[in-house]
């Protein structure tokens, strides 16, 4: 199995999600984060208090996958997440070991 | 000290001083009973327009601090310290409620006798030979005194803006109680309550004029506010952390508030439902309007942005620098106020403040202090007396005069009460506490995630 992180403009969410789903990707977990790798930050002034701002607002989806869903779940990811411009976001891709569906004990595979 | 032994020596001092206070009212309500005894002969009435204005003024200027300070205040700092910002509002319109019952009304308005230029007496504590049917002027005497009572509220609660995010609590109800009996109701009376400033003392019989608080309210509280930023000194990591508002909404919300809740502050001051009730309530709101565009308009040239903090404060400083020339200047005059209370406050605000290089967190200075400067100085050259004939013979020299008064005691009473307490039982938070946010260190409580 395999655990997807992808971070992702928040103004893409939706887009993503459809493209999973019509992956049969079912399930996924979205967090409200802050980050930035290459993309700069903007400037706030308040009553002549500059404050630079560097991380900028992103979500970050986890999904947890059969390793034969993982190529097609990140050209998914890059088509619906992408759009042109530095700050598109990165998805990175972790071993995982085990899964569990808490209601019913199952694990491994099934419980995707 | 810990914070129970603080409680415990608080209302042990209370108890004193009401237990004396009370003492003393007695005796003095037998005084009064005769005055008032000689004065039935006159017997003055209650108009009821001026009386039924007077108590909606009171409801307005009143919601001007709970909740439009506690709100435009609240969001403009950072998250972890609202409910600590908003709490000093509230409590500091209770604790000084009780203080204008007990003292407060009395040292500002009642006579002094042979102190009268610098303080009023202490006939009135408690209260004492005010009853439901004692008449001031055309409207119940308990009607005035409430009406002053909000100004006495708000003041102090102007000046926690100087200080916010690093005061404790203890400390800053002790400074705001023992400043508006040693501050506050003096300088009332100086101007209002019958004291050397509306004698016209040195100032060849012109009172210095002050319709409604420009010296009394905005440069006092702007003063101290100041003294108290630089006793206390800056917040943690000020200058290099982040310290942006954390919700502008409600402070544009306390900004609604403050601007129609002047409305009270403002035509109220006139005491009466009249033609320059009205023309209060105009110069009250073209200045507030000036001063938000010019603010508005000097900060989009200068940062090519125009924001929403800039405008709400601008119409606040347009407010405050209308205070004292409300009921004394014309509405072009008040036009100029707000032009030049708006350009001039932005610039002591955004580039003054980081210039000089201290910590006045919310502009208690750069807008209360230096906008009731501005007004306060310009009612002396922008007096009308057309609109109102007490205003004949206004001078910007009487003007000053009357400034720089205002300024000397409320800098040094500011600063030595602060020492005081300072020395007793200290100021700020512990470092620790600061970095956590007041809410939870100093209330135990916190907004949200």
């Amino acid at each position: 199995m395999k655990f997807v992180i992808a971070v992702i403009k928040p103004s893409r969410l939706e887009h993503v999600r459809e493209a999973l789903n019509a992956l049969n990707v079912l399930g996924m977990t979205a967090t409200e984060v802050k980050g930035y790798g290459r993309q700069k930050g903007h400037s706030e002034i308040y009553r002549g208090a500059e404050y630079e701002v560097h991380f900028l607002p992103k979500i970050k989806l986890e999904i947890a996958l059969d390793d034969g869903q993982l190529d097609a779940t990140i050209n998914a990811i890059r088509e619906a997440a992408g759009t042109g411009k530095i700050g598109d976001g990165k998805i990175f891709v972790l071993d995982l070991e085990q899964a569990v569906r808490i209601r019913t004990g199952e694990s491994g595979t099934t419980a995707l | 000290m810990t914070i129970r032994k603080t409680g415990v020596f608080g209302a042990a001092f209370l108890l004193a001083v009401l237990h004396a206070t009370a003492a003393f009212a007695q005796e003095a309500a037998a005084a009064v009973g005769e005055v008032i005894e000689v004065a039935e002969e006159v017997v003055p009435s209650i108009d009821t327009g001026n009386t039924a204005w007077m108590l909606t003024a009171t409801a307005l200027v009143l919601l001007m601090t709970i909740p439009g300070l506690a709100l435009f205040y609240g969001g403009m700092v950072r998250k972890k310290n609202v409910l600590a910002t908003i709490m000093q509002s509230f409590a500091i319109t209770c604790l000084m409620t009780i203080i204008w019952f007990v003292v407060g009304y009395s040292i500002a308005f009642s006579d002094g006798g042979g102190f009268n230029a610098f303080m009023g007496g202490f006939s009135a504590v408690m209260h004492a030979g005010i009853g439901a049917d004692s008449v001031q002027g055309s409207i119940p005497t308990y009607v005035f005194s409430m009406f002053q009572m909000t100004f006495a509220i708000i003041t102090p609660a102007l000046i926690a803006g100087a200080f916010a995010e690093r005061m404790k609590f203890s400390a800053m109800l002790w400074f705001m109680g023992l400043w508006s009996i040693i501050v506050y109701a003096p300088i009332a009376h100086w101007v209002w309550g019958g004291g050397f400033l509306a004698q016209g003392v040195m100032t060849g019989g012109m009172p210095v004029l002050d319709f409604a608080g420009g010296t009394v309210v905005h440069i006092n509280a702007g003063v101290a506010g100041l003294v108290a930023a630089l006793v206390l000194g800056p917040r943690k990591g000020f200058g290099a952390v982040n310290m942006a508002p954390h919700n502008l909404t409600w402070s544009v919300t306390g900004a609604g508030l403050l601007w129609v809740g002047w409305f009270g502050f403002n035509a109220g001051s006139e005491l009466a439902a009249d033609g320059l009730a009205g023309a209060a309530m105009m110069n009250t709101q073209v200045a507030a309007a000036a001063a938000a565009l010019a603010w508005m308009f000097a900060e989009w040239i200068v940062t090519k942005r125009p924001s929403v903090l800039g405008i709400i404060t601008g119409a606040v400083a347009g407010l405050v620098a209308v205070t004292p020339a409300s009921g004394f200047v014309n509405p072009a005059g008040a036009l100029i106020i707000g032009i030049v209370a708006g350009v001039v406050c932005y610039y002591g605000a955004a580039h003054l403040k980081r210039m000089l290089g201290y910590d006045d967190s919310l502009d208690a200075f750069g807008v209360h202090g230096i906008g009731g400067l501005i007004g306060a100085l310009l009612t002396g050259v922008l007096a009308d007396a057309a609109i109102n004939p007490l205003g004949e013979g206004a001078s910007i020299v009487t003007q000053a005069y009357g400034v720089i008064v205002t300024i000397v005691w409320t800098a040094v009473a500011s600063f030595v009460i602060l020492m005081v307490i300072k020395a007793l039982i200290g100021l700020r938070p512990s470092e620790a506490e600061e970095e956590q946010g007041l809410d939870l260190s100093l209330h135990g409580e916190r907004v949200g995630d």
